[in-house]
């Protein structure tokens, strides 16, 4: 407690580039922009496999991999690599383990469709791409954006784990505070990273009872 | 190029190739040598699979048992399970000190999150017929449910496992931040040294743990299961 008082109440956490506030929008600008690039190339991705069926095995045996490889290990190797002259050898390792939970999500939400309600949709006379957005998608989006949690989660998490590579964000309070031996900014970091990430959580959550529709939720209850 | 100070290129023998660097290492004497690492990394993801198991089975059959448990228990491990793990490894040294025990804690219940739901699912997904089918032929609750249930839900169940060991082993490498992360110790070493081969070996070998885990755990439900395989070629 003692530690979380003198964190907080220090005047010098408030400002400058090394202030809380700073280290605040930093976080939230590498999470979101990893949290994006993820976003661009998992679900087209997703969407592609799972409407066509085809490559889904290597979509599962991928992503089984890919939660295998350990964060802090790919971010070392990148930045050993390829320098530390840009954040890109930080950013490709973050983009990289982002992407398997939005993809599998996104191909298992739209393989898992009913078959009946696919072929309905055909029936109707809507076309393979109409299909895909105005059924398959609204069906699926509760996985989807279950994908999307599980891998902003892992965002927010590795993104602290990169402040050991050098780069910025709420980690650094806790990685330079555990280095100096200054735990009242361990301590006071950490529980900024536990908020952010529970604030994360919360509006993921916000997120899904206002897209998914109505239908399909209740659909999801029954389960 | 040829005016610049003498680079580490200029010594007699040049850098350890990565196989000269594993022979070198594998086996010093010191804490830090490969296999002890090695034997770290296997105890630090071991116990909290095993311990997850031990803690997720009855919670889960609590929560069949009792339906209001269940979705008060997921939701509170669902909010620990987006706990990034660094800070709680963190938060947690002032109660269990830079130990095992550290890293041990969280990923049990990190596990649990996962795994509590998959014995839920696997029991729910016990056919009312069979149940009621052991009931007439006289099992009691108990025998019902060690040679009817937990069986049947044995597939399921592992699918959780595979998911917890896989990522239990990755994520003890994340100790390695507070001193304790078995071969994650080995990609703390590169970035300070800077070292390629030490990273390349603490992945490879995690990885290779990773597939080894998950290869047993299908392994086991083939045994476990010999129905499955028996109705599929039938």
């Amino acid at each position: 407690m003692n530690w979380l008082l003198e964190f907080f109440g220090k005047a010098d956490n408030w400002s400058g580039p090394a202030g809380i506030p700073a280290r605040l929008l930093e976080h939230l600008e590498f999470s979101v922009m990893a949290l994006v690039l993820a976003v661009l190339i998992a679900i087209p991705l997703g969407l592609l496999i799972g409407h066509t069926g085809k490559g889904g095995i290597g979509v599962v045996v991928t992503a089984n991999l890919a939660r295998a490889l350990p964060t802090l290990g790919l971010l070392v190797l990148f930045v050993l690599l390829l320098g530390t002259a840009s954040i890109l050898p930080v950013i490709i390792p973050l983009v990289l383990l982002a992407i398997p939970p939005i993809l599998v999500n996104t191909f298992e939400g739209i393989r898992g469709v009913d078959p009946e309600l696919r072929d309905a949709a055909y029936g109707m006379g809507l076309r393979s791409g109409q299909v895909l957005g105005r059924v398959l998608v609204p069906v699926a989006l509760p996985l989807i954006l279950l994908g999307l949690r599980l891998s902003a989660i892992q965002v927010v998490a590795t993104t602290t784990i990169a402040a050991y590579t050098g780069l910025g964000g709420l980690g650094r309070f806790v990685i330079d505070g555990f280095s100096t031996q200054d735990y009242a900014s361990v301590v006071g970091g950490s529980v900024l990273i536990v908020l952010f990430a529970l604030v994360v959580q919360v509006l993921f959550t916000l997120v899904r009872r206002m897209t998914v529709s109505p239908g399909v939720s209740q659909r999801v209850k029954v389960r | 190029m040829a005016d610049g100070p003498p680079s580490m290129w200029a010594m007699a023998d040049g850098p350890p190739s990565i196989w000269e660097w594993i022979a070198r290492n594998w086996d010093t004497g010191r804490v830090d040598s490969i296999k002890n690492l090695l034997g770290d990394h296997l105890i630090m993801s071991l116990v909290p699979i095993v311990a997850a198991l031990v803690v997720a089975l009855p919670l889960g059959l609590a929560s069949v048992r009792w339906r209001w448990l269940y979705q008060p228990t997921t939701g509170v491990f669902n909010v620990i399970y987006a706990l990034p793990s660094l800070p709680v490894f963190m938060l947690l040294i002032q109660f269990t000190g830079l130990s095992k025990t550290t890293v041990i804690v969280p990923l049990t219940f990190y596990a649990c999150a996962v795994l509590i739901p998959s014995v839920v699912d696997g029991l729910g997904a016990v056919p009312e017929h069979v149940r009621q089918s052991a009931v007439a032929m006289g099992f009691t609750p108990l025998r019902r449910l060690v040679q009817v249930e937990l069986p049947i839900a044995t597939p399921v169940v592992i699918a959780g496992l595979r998911v917890v060991a896989v990522s239990s082993i990755s994520l003890v490498s994340v100790g390695a931040l507070i001193g304790q992360g078995g071969l994650g110790m080995l990609f703390t070493r590169a970035y300070q040294n800077p070292f390629v081969p030490p990273a390349l070996v603490g992945i490879v070998l995690i990885v290779l743990l990773a597939l080894i885990a998950d290869g047993l755990l299908v392994l086991a439900q083939r045994l476990l299961t010999p129905w499955v395989r028996a109705r599929r070629s039938a």
